[in-house]
């Protein structure tokens, strides 16, 4: 198997105007090729933060990390990976068709080779028809799934997404995670996804990795023993209730709603 | 129609021209009324019934507060009467002020905008600069009209070029500090974004911070434009022989020429009024064709 993302007793520190804030405290981790690992903890526990290192749009302040045996930094100018952030942040005066094309004309791809890609997955993400709307004429789902659409378009292995269906409702949020599942199993990617929700963590991961607040750290990674092929009633299976039982004890273990 | 009248502006719009054509009728039979009592007493009229008195009020050739029928009747015959390319006519006056407070308004609006891309690109500027754009409005531009109007005529440069320069020098104002302000306003997650796809800074300013800054630059240049038109006037007054609205509100009041300079200044008024509006205009159609106006 080869290893996409490594990370080695990473640590991150902000330093604010209330003194250090530890986000990262020596975080270990591996993420393979082909894997959909989640991150799942309450708010400050880092897996944002992790997210972004990966991405090099936080500096670790110790350890190492490296993406495809390249550091962060190499990674991004190589456009390893692509990022779906929180909210769709699709660029107002472009329609569906043009945000998805702002990564490929930055990479100065062809026009031909634009619309190519552009349709291809606008396709994968069921937005075909929808090319000449401009974001405020879609809805929030369909507005998510075009900037996956974006992140997909110049075809990087790795994706990472940071919530990105934290802001939708639950019908729509499971439309989308049975989607993504069928999108993962189409294009072999790896993902890394940040999530809140214990039922989505379990739904869509093979590996789920728990994470506890201040200091962020890592207290329990769990492989999934359900298959990929995953149905959405698989929810109610007990092998799929055991997995979630065990995140929530991992949330319990490092007492992260105690104090809350 | 009635609806409309009753929803619209057009109603209270129209009450308020009402209310400020009645203060004015009286304000002027007030103001006029000791020169025309002094007159009336002069040629022996006695017991003048008041409306005819009234009427006297808006009709003198020099009154203290002209009545509007008579501003009116001065744009009239000296726009649309007199020969455009006459010296006594107002259209070719106000030509003279719109074509410089056009020309200051195109400088202006370049200057403030290549003075706001360097300040968003380099912090020295920023630091630098901008103490030194503020400190510029506050001196009186009153003060330095003139020097710049006969500085530049003892060189050899008249005409347009100086007014131009007074313009420039009020309207880059608005426009650096809105550019600055719609230059930053690509928000965290969109900057973010462009990181992602390692894009230069080049790609950022023209896909992201450009498209961003175009509702502030109109904004701006609303407020600009309107001010290049206050400093081609002020231009115009310290340079009688070269023409303008300046001028005539000049001579005017050398002359006690009250109903030519309430004509001019009703032109100055209009024409300022135009030229946002057509900004306005401009905004509406460019932001239509990007998409973000409904």
């Amino acid at each position: 198997m080869t290893t996409v993302v490594s990370a080695k007793e990473l640590s991150l520190t902000f330093e604010t105007n209330d003194g250090p804030v530890q986000a990262l405290s020596e975080v270990s981790l591996d993420i393979n090729k082909g894997e959909f690992v989640s991150f799942i903890g309450p708010s400050g526990c880092g897996k944002t933060t992790f997210l972004r290192v990966i991405a090099d749009l936080e500096q670790p302040t110790g350890g190492a990390i490296s993406i495809n045996g390249k550091t962060p930094a190499e990674a991004r100018q190589n456009r390893d990976y692509g990022y779906v952030f929180q909210a769709a942040a699709l660029l107002p005066w472009r329609t569906v068709e043009r945000n998805v094309a702002l990564p490929l004309e930055i990479m100065g791809l062809s026009t031909a080779e634009q619309q190519h890609r552009i349709s291809r997955t606008l396709e994968m993400v069921n937005l075909t028809g929808f090319e000449q709307k401009y974001p405020w004429q879609l809805s929030g789902g369909m507005q998510q799934r075009a900037s996956i659409a974006r992140a997909l378009a110049f075809d990087a292995d790795l994706l990472l997404m940071d919530e990105p269906f934290g802001a939708l409702d639950e019908i729509v949020r499971d439309h989308l995670n049975a989607q993504l599942l069928e999108l993962w199993a189409k294009t072999e990617k790896t993902i890394a996804f940040v999530t809140h929700s214990i039922p989505e963590a379990v739904y869509l991961s093979t590996k789920i990795v728990v994470m506890s607040p201040r200091p962020g750290r890592v207290t329990d990674i769990i492989d999934s023993p359900l298959p990929r092929e995953r149905p959405l009633d698989i929810r109610e299976t007990p092998e799929f209730l055991e997995v979630a039982h065990r995140v929530r004890e991992g949330l319990r273990a490092g007492h992260s709603y105690a104090d809350e | 129609m009635i609806a409309r009248l009753w929803h619209g502006n057009t109603l209270p719009v129209l009450i308020v021209v009402a209310a400020i054509l009645v203060f004015w009728y009286a304000m002027a039979v007030h103001m006029n009324s000791p020169w025309q009592e002094r007159m009336n007493a002069r040629a022996e009229l006695e017991n003048v019934p008041f409306t005819e008195f009234a009427s006297q009020t808006w009709a003198q050739a020099k009154p203290l507060l002209p009545a509007p029928h008579q501003i009116l009747g001065e744009v009239w015959k000296a726009t649309i009467e007199e020969e455009i390319t006459s010296r006594r006519s107002l259209a070719y006056h106000s030509w003279i002020t719109l074509s410089a407070t056009l020309l200051g308004f195109a400088f202006g609006t370049l200057l403030g905008i290549g003075l706001a891309v360097a300040i968003i690109h380099n912090e020295a500027s920023d630091r630098s600069l901008m103490p030194w754009i503020i400190a510029s409005q506050t001196v009186p531009i009153l003060a330095i009209a003139p020097m710049v109007v006969v500085g530049l005529g003892a060189v050899g440069v008249t005409g347009m070029v100086p007014k131009a320069l007074i313009s420039m020098y009020l309207s880059f104002f608005p426009v650096v500090v809105g550019m600055v302000k719609g230059l930053r306003s690509p928000e965290q997650i969109q900057l973010d974004l462009m990181a992602t796809y390692n894009a230069n800074d080049w790609q950022i300013f023209t896909k992201l911070r450009w498209p961003s800054a175009i509702p502030f630059l109109f904004a701006s240049m609303r407020v600009g434009i309107a001010i290049s038109l206050i400093g081609a006037v002020v231009g115009e007054l310290s340079n009688a022989a070269g023409g303008g609205l300046g001028v005539r509100l000049l001579t005017g009041s050398y002359n006690g020429q009250t109903i030519q300079i309430w004509a001019a200044l009703l032109l100055a008024a209009a024409l300022a009024a135009t030229l946002v509006a057509l900004v306005g205009v401009a905004e509406k159609i460019v932001l239509r064709r990007m998409g973000v106006a409904t």
